[in-house]
């Protein structure tokens, strides 16, 4: 019997095609942003007004991952400058996208007429929290109704997150959701995060939410 | 659920490197994972099962190596494994903590024949 020593990570066929990814939408100047949240959360909610907000100052395209259905490329298609739909039911990832799901779609997007790219991920708070897709930024949804402990059960997805955006804020008065504790235990992980509460449903916190990533944008564009 | 892909991914890397080494047989699949990096062991050898099927992989031993979780008080540098779900220092008592161990996952080595 012989031993072969091999130390490979096993994310790294993953990993290798994020970075591809990414440097593809480099290359045709396209920020992507990379939406998290456990199902009904609000991802196509906080889409949709993001789209209403940015659609007149940007081109955006959104990739939607679902376990099954169309439903949510149907929400947005009126709205945003492309929409491709993944749909993981029959692919190995169930769970969640994959970076290769994301290069099959961005290959047959017009990426050079895009200025952001929206992936909203399969509802989940596990999966997603180790792979890459390529994005520039993630994001993580928590609403109120998921009660404030998610950060404790599921701390991966937020100590990865770059802005963590609490929806569902005009529930505030109905249920126990202490805000300050919810951003302190994400904080003492991931001291950089940015927060943003906001109410999909009223557009209370939409228009931050959209300045944030408008400069987000504007930064990560080459120097001219 | 992720398991599947993940445990696609292990039977790639290992049968490749068998193949290198003109190694007929994987006898047994040296693995680490960490307690952060949620793949259940018990999931990934419930696929290895059936994925493993038609490849020198077919029939190996999978052994996991468990890393627990680790942290890293940004306040005092002190080391520890949590021992709860309400993350603190055992020093200092501070929250303010990083991730230092326990989300690897990779194919350590493998015993070959």
């Amino acid at each position: 019997m012989k031993r072969i020593e091999i130390i490979q990570n096993v994310l790294d066929a993953n990993e290798s095609i994020a970075a591809q990814n990414q440097r593809l939408l480099d290359s045709h100047n396209v920020f992507a942003i990379n939406i998290m949240s456990s199902p009904g959360a609000g991802k196509t909610s906080l889409i949709l007004q993001t789209l209403s907000k940015l659609k007149k100052r940007l081109s955006i395209a959104v990739i939607e991952g679902d376990v099954a259905s169309t439903l949510d490329a149907e929400k947005v298609k009126n709205e945003a400058f492309a929409v491709v739909q993944i749909t993981t039911r029959y692919m190995s990832e169930n769970c969640s996208l994959i970076a290769n799901m994301i290069n099959r779609a961005i290959q047959n997007l017009p990426l050079d007429d895009i200025d952001l790219l929206i992936i909203e991920n399969v509802g989940n708070l596990i999966c997603p929290s180790e792979l890459l897709l390529g994005e520039h930024k993630r994001i993580v949804i928590s609403s109120l109704p998921e009660g404030d402990d998610k950060p404790i059960k599921y701390p991966m997805i937020f100590a990865g997150a770059d802005a963590v955006v609490i929806n569902k804020i005009d529930f505030l008065p109905y249920v126990d959701f202490d805000v300050p504790s919810f951003q302190n235990t994400i904080i003492n992980l991931n001291p950089t995060v940015k927060f943003f509460q906001v109410s999909c449903k009223t557009s209370i916190g939409i228009e931050n939410w959209c300045s944030w990533l408008l400069n987000e944008i504007k930064t990560n564009q080459p120097a001219k | 659920m992720h398991e599947l892909g993940i445990t696609e991914s292990i039977i790639n890397i290992v049968s490749n490197k068998a193949r290198e080494a003109q190694a007929s047989k994987i006898v047994k699949i040296n693995l680490v994972v960490g307690e952060l990096a949620g793949f259940v062991p018990d999931c990934i050898e419930f696929y290895f099962d059936s994925l493993s099927k038609g490849t020198p992989a077919e029939e190996a031993i999978l052994n996991f190596q468990l890393v627990p979780a680790q942290l890293r008080c940004r306040n005092c540098s002190a080391v520890f494994c949590p021992q709860d779900t309400l993350w603190s220092c055992p020093k200092c008592q501070s929250h303010s903590l990083e991730i230092a161990g326990g989300r690897e996952l990779y194919v350590e080595s493998i015993e070959v024949e």
